[in-house]
């Protein structure tokens, strides 16, 4: 994407879209903190701050047509794939206007028309649904691709290295993201991983693999592209380890004892957000005053998402049942 | 473990013909495979070696490797590529060897096909259908011998299906892949080579019904699967001794046909549950529990409960039928609810 060749004022504003996206991600989960100190929000909720450029730089490498199977993690991946921030508040406020009618929370978001297929909440438990969705690409011959987020823990789950050998085996279109942020939840990669080099681990498939520095949206969506474009071209799947980091918790329950606080300073200074509005700024492609004026165009997106979730409906108690099988005359042909 | 491999029967003219389960289960899924082409097979040894237990024999021959898919050993892999492919479109068929091996795909079968639908808010139906083999009495040993069936009806969003008769293994594929939600089939280890005549005029079965196998009077005998065969003889035997026994024949594990039951026992108002898991958290249990709670005052006896003895089922032949429900055991506490004493057999029930 970066070429000298294109337009530098499409370059611009390009960029300036990343920032964008990154930074809805960012205050949307920062709203997503003080709503559930308000109790607003139940349940787990685990925060993508420090991870956006990855959501969004990978997101870029997509169309609409394609696939995205994520995790428990998600708010990032599914505001950059399109899902409305006020069908995720409302889902979070477990409302009938959410994007999984109050049956997922933030934990499973799901949007089946944006190709969205949640918010799985099993470590590693994602990947092989992600081998099926782009397994029937393949035998209608559809050209589309199936994009799988999935955490470093997953390399310690079978779920991953069965579909790692599966996707390579049959060759399957589907791109593998690994967001390796150093930690299963509170152990530290080093303490869960024989060997700490998953780029060169998933390689051991037969897949093409690369390491990406996961802070910098750029880099990643230039990873991203090329990788995609691989999987299109029916190169088989294609594993990218994006190095990066979650500068909260692992959840709202987590009280963060088994990181040392310089470490986590040390990453905020490679923030993916402020680190892009940065060099905007120096480019002179951001003004003080158009970072402003998006920062306030963004509060008050959240602000309507919040104030829909707020006053949307609840799900009725008598439609608990609903949605357990489907309904008789849905049945398919 | 070893199969007969029995190559197919040139299919005959209309009328009613000789064939085995192992052969009607084959013809089912050609002909499913034949009338869509969104469906296809996945497991492991499903084409070249031609399934475990030769269920899937020359299917790839006429469908080629992609709708034949062999898999890799990865359970969990190719069960939740299945509910992958469903979610994208397709009607896939995933066998798994045995039930034993199913607990490797757990996470996929409970987390995933039988919840998204669920946790989507309606968004993702998961039409995937799953066989496998169940049940002990080959001598295979503890874990070749599970018989966990039951487990699985514990699940909302799954329908149970457990093909006893050659009819319902030629006719439950069909409304099982027309099912919008995920269907588990479950075909007893030792059903694949019973003969019979398979009726020229069955259609698809009526998957929301329990089948009155045999009428009778006296007791009911509540049964599925693999102890259908043994539930049949024990009426035989109990019809030469004067009791009169209906058997019920579940077919469905989920939904339970709560109606063909209760009819059933508001009749002979006497139960039997015949069930090849362990007796504790078993279905047999929850039978019971429904019959205590809609049938009380329909009940002249206590329901008595035939169930696999709470061991792993052992290798030895004289211990593995002790182990398991037996038509003696049947016989004894179907005579225990009409007030006979049961001869002495020594074989617990």
């Amino acid at each position: 994407m970066s070429t000298t060749r294109t337009r530098p004022n499409r370059q611009a504003a390009h960029r300036l879209a990343l920032l964008e996206s990154m930074l809805r991600v960012r205050r949307f989960e920062e709203r997503c903190v003080e709503l559930y100190s308000a109790a607003r929000i139940r349940g787990f909720m685990h925060l993508y701050i420090g991870e956006e450029a990855v959501a969004v730089g990978v997101n870029e490498a997509l169309t609409d047509d394609d696939a995205v199977v994520s995790t428990y993690r998600e708010h990032g991946h599914a505001l950059a794939r399109g899902v409305p921030a006020e069908a995720i508040m409302a889902e979070m406020f477990g409302k009938a206007t959410g994007c999984s009618h109050g049956r997922g929370g933030s934990m499973h978001l799901f949007d089946a028309e944006r190709r969205f297929y949640g918010g799985n909440a099993i470590v590693a438990g994602g990947l092989p649904l992600a081998a099926g969705l782009a397994l029937a690409d393949r035998m209608t011959g559809r050209a589309r691709i199936t994009c799988c987020f999935f955490g470093d823990g997953a390399f310690a789950e079978g779920e991953f290295h069965e579909t790692a050998n599966l996707a390579a085996l049959w060759q399957l279109p589907v791109l593998l993201v690994c967001e390796n942020n150093l930690y299963a939840m509170g152990t530290a990669l080093v303490r869960h991983q024989a060997q700490t080099d998953l780029a060169l681990r998933a390689a051991g498939y037969g897949m093409a693999s690369w390491a990406v520095d996961g802070m910098d949206v750029l880099a990643v969506e230039d990873a991203a592209r090329r990788a995609a474009e691989g999987v299109r071209a029916g190169n088989g799947p294609h594993f990218l380890e994006m190095r990066t980091y979650r500068f909260r918790a692992h959840s709202m329950y987590d009280s963060d004892r088994y990181r040392d606080k310089a470490e986590i300073e040390r990453w905020k200074e490679r923030d993916p957000v402020e680190g892009l509005a940065r060099r905007l700024r120096e480019a002179k492609e951001l003004s003080d005053k158009a970072r402003g004026a998006l920062e306030d165009r963004l509060a008050a997106e959240i602000d309507r998402a919040v104030a829909a979730a707020e006053s949307a409906p609840e799900e009725p108690v008598e439609d608990l049942l609903k949605y357990v099988t489907s309904p008789v005359e849905a049945s398919p042909p | 473990m070893t199969a007969t491999h029995t190559p197919d029967a040139t299919p005959a003219a209309a009328s009613d013909r000789k064939t085995t389960y192992r052969e009607a289960m084959r013809e089912a899924l050609r002909e499913a495979l034949r009338a869509d082409d969104r469906v296809f097979l996945m497991g492991e040894d499903v084409g070249r070696y031609g399934g475990c237990f030769g269920v899937s024999l020359g299917l790839l021959e006429e469908f080629g490797p992609d709708r034949i898919r062999d898999a890799p050993l990865s359970e969990s892999a190719f069960v939740g590529a299945g509910i992958g492919a469903a979610l994208a479109g397709m009607r896939p068929v995933v066998e798994i060897m045995t039930v034993n091996f199913s607990l490797l795909a757990l996470d996929q079968i409970l987390n995933n096909a039988a919840t998204l639908l669920h946790m989507s808010g309606g968004q993702l139906p998961v039409p995937i259908v799953i066989r496998m083999t169940t049940g002990a009495g080959r001598q295979l040993a503890a874990q070749h011998s599970h018989s966990l069936e039951g487990w699985y009806a514990h699940i909302p969003g799954l329908r149970v299906l457990a093909p006893a008769t050659l009819t319902d293994a030629r006719h439950m594929l069909a409304p099982a892949l027309a099912d919008p939600d995920p269907v588990l089939i479950f075909e007893h280890g030792s059903l694949y080579n019973v003969s019979g005549d398979l009726p020229a005029d069955a259609g698809p079965v009526d998957l929301d019904h329990a089948a009155v196998r045999r009428p009778g009077t006296d007791v009911s005998l509540i049964t599925y699967g693999g102890s259908l065969p043994k539930a049949l003889a024990a009426a035989d035997d109990l019809a030469n001794g004067g009791i009169s026994a209906e058997v019920v024949d579940l077919r469905t594990l989920r939904p339970l046909d709560d109606a063909t039951i209760g009819d059933s026992v508001a009749r002979t108002h006497r139960a039997v549950v015949v069930d090849e898991g362990w007796r504790t958290g078993s279905l047999a249990a929850e039978i019971s529990a429904r019959l205590a709670e809609q049938h009380f005052y329909d009940l002249d006896a206590p329901v008595e409960r035939v169930c696999s003895a709470e061991v792993p089922v052992p290798y030895a032949r004289r211990l593995e039928e002790a182990a398991l429900p037996q038509t003696d055991g049947i016989v004894a506490a179907a005579r225990r609810t009409v007030g006979e004493p049961a001869p002495a057999t020594g074989r617990p029930g």
